[in-house]
């Protein structure tokens, strides 16, 4: 399953002043660590919202209002994300906790969310619970 | 956090870290059981007291800590004076928590890699090295392998048993090999894993037409393998072919759990990410070789599938020259046949029928049900619709998979109207 850590913006990524080299050098061994154990599937960062435009629908059916950035709130806006693949949600939780502190002076907010896997096959009721039949069957040594 | 959340916690904790753990004890221990062992141990006692005291700041550290202690233990238990003993007490002081990822980060690499060589060593039965890799450097369980390969968990857990005997009957060696050696024996981890990737994309037995979790595992350990040994073009080669072919997973399944064939799938579903991660596999291994080599080419057969909008926009033609590269560098009766189905399709059936029929007299493909299918599709592409009938059947009858079973006869139903 898919999840990804969405950072979120602070005023320094919103005025894009770079990371210190120290934060730099932390989120690398975090994206190294996360290649090496085969999750890591994608990552970017995203320019500030001053590069943005915002496209928004107020009247239902209505012509589409176009705002240029800069957003304020920046709490609300993401400055980059990592996606990974990992076995259970468990696990995702895991590695968001090892996410370095993205700012280093009190901003820092990351967020986790499951990406939707709508033909997830796990999810799936027939083979569910094919599974499960499978599984009792498993279990009984008379059938083996 | 409850005590039902540590444990949970702690039960992935052990997922992530279970591999990494026993590479670096077999290294101290020589003897991939008694590393699984004092893994084991380790995690026991984490059981036991991080619900006490919380959840370490860097649990796999912790674990590693206290695995190497039990390690030290044992070799003075068994009163071993050798260099090893000395080194192990000498480097102890090392193993401040906060330093262990320091101190070992640049061997972890090597001792997984060490690792994948020794549970792939060809003295192991194919079986048995599929089910140790699951086991040892998957972190899955005896019970989930089982499922996976629809045999009972004694099974399995005899198979482990017998292959970590094995191992250390003939002295198998935790090495990180050179030259030749490492070349053929590199090989014979990659057979593994697309083994393993293998069943999972279209299960030899069973009910189910595909395992995601085996492909999931091999895609994965692919991924650190490539993280491993940076300068292997074949292991680009193989996750490459491992990416593209993921990313149709999902479509290779209809709603009804029946299967749905490359040509048939809906291409506005195969995952764009993990193709875009495969060509840029690809794109890597032939920088590392320009001369491709069998997964290499593998790949490149999948990427063009990948990169047709339409499946009437397949290069065939390009297909069935990176097939006879192919069945060059890998010659094979499996080979053979697909680049008989791509010459069809770039040619004519009739072109791809003259191959099918010269392989029908190869006895290594007797009772192989795809050689029947495949001819019977050419048949019927001819309009020979009696001969087609007889062929679906044949290869229904061969086949172990019931969802594949199924699709045959209706095949050679079709060919009645």
């Amino acid at each position: 399953m898919r999840f990804m850590i969405i950072v979120k913006a602070t005023t320094d990524s919103e005025k894009r002043v770079m990371p210190s080299e120290e934060l730099y050098g932390a989120m690398q061994r975090y994206h190294e660590e996360l290649a090496k154990a085969g999750v890591l599937i994608d990552r970017s960062g995203l320019q500030p919202s001053s590069s943005g435009i915002r496209i928004s629908y107020p009247e239902p059916g209505g012509k589409p209002k176009v705002i240029d950035g800069p957003f304020t709130e920046a709490k609300e806006l993401i400055a980059g994300y990592t996606l990974i693949e990992v076995k259970s949600r468990e696990e995702a939780i895991e590695w968001a906790h090892r996410y370095p502190d993205p700012h280093g002076f009190g901003q820092g907010e990351i967020e986790l969310r499951p990406l939707y896997e709508a033909e997830d096959l796990t999810m799936n009721p027939e083979l569910l619970e094919k599974d499960a039949e499978l599984n009792k069957q498993l279990e009984d040594p008379k059938k083996e | 956090m409850s005590s039902i959340d540590t444990h949970r916690t702690i039960d992935t904790i052990w997922r992530m870290e279970s591999a990494k753990l026993i590479a670096s004890l077999t290294r101290i221990l020589r003897d991939v059981g008694d590393a699984e062992d004092l893994a084991q141990e380790a995690l026991v006692i984490a059981l036991e007291r991080w619900p006490k005291i919380g959840i370490p700041d860097n649990p796999g550290a912790w674990l590693m800590t206290t695995a190497k202690r039990r390690a030290v233990d044992l070799i003075r238990r068994r009163k071993v004076r050798d260099q090893k003993y000395v080194e192990i007490a000498h480097g102890m002081d090392l193993y401040k928590e906060d330093h262990v990822d320091d101190a070992l980060n640049g061997e972890i690499d090597d001792d997984l890699l060490r690792l994948i060589f020794m549970t792939c060593h060809p003295v192991l039965s194919q079986d048995a090295r599929v089910a140790l890799t699951l086991r040892l450097l998957c972190g899955i369980t005896t019970n989930e392998i089982a499922r996976s390969f629809l045999v009972a968990e004694s099974t399995i857990a005899q198979r482990v048993v017998r292959a970590k005997r094995i191992l250390r009957s003939k002295k198998v060696a935790f090495e990180v090999l050179t030259g030749k050696q490492r070349k053929e024996r590199l090989s014979d981890v990659l057979e593994v894993i697309y083994l393993m990737f293998n069943e999972g994309y279209s299960a030899t037995s069973g009910d189910q037409w595909i395992r995601p979790l085996l492909c999931q595992e091999a895609l994965r350990l692919g991924r650190v393998l490539s993280e491993v040994t940076p300068n292997e073009p074949e292991v680009y080669g193989l996750v490459a072919l491992m990416e593209i072919q993921s990313s149709r997973l999902k479509t290779r399944i209809g709603p009804k759990g029946e299967p749905v064939l490359l040509m048939d799938q809906n291409r506005a579903n195969w995952d764009r990410l993990l193709i875009r991660r495969g060509l840029a596999a690809l794109k890597y291994s032939k920088k590392l070789d320009s001369t491709l080599g069998p997964y290499a080419l593998q790949a490149a057969i999948s990427a063009c599938h990948a990169e047709a909008p339409t499946a009437a926009e397949t290069d065939w033609i390009r297909i069935a020259a990176l097939y006879e590269a192919l069945s060059r560098v890998a010659p094979s009766p499996i080979v053979e046949l697909n680049r008989a189905v791509a010459i069809s399709m770039a040619f004519g059936p009739s072109f791809g029928l003259q191959i099918v029929d010269k392989l029908s007299a190869e006895p290594s493909l007797k009772g192989y049900h795809l050689l029947h299918s495949v001819r019977g599709d050419l048949l019927v592409k001819l309009g020979r619709f009696d001969e087609a009938r007889t062929e679906f059947e044949r290869s229904a009858a061969m086949t172990q998979n019931a969802r594949e079973k199924m699709l045959l006869r209706n095949r050679a139903n079709e060919c009645e109207s």
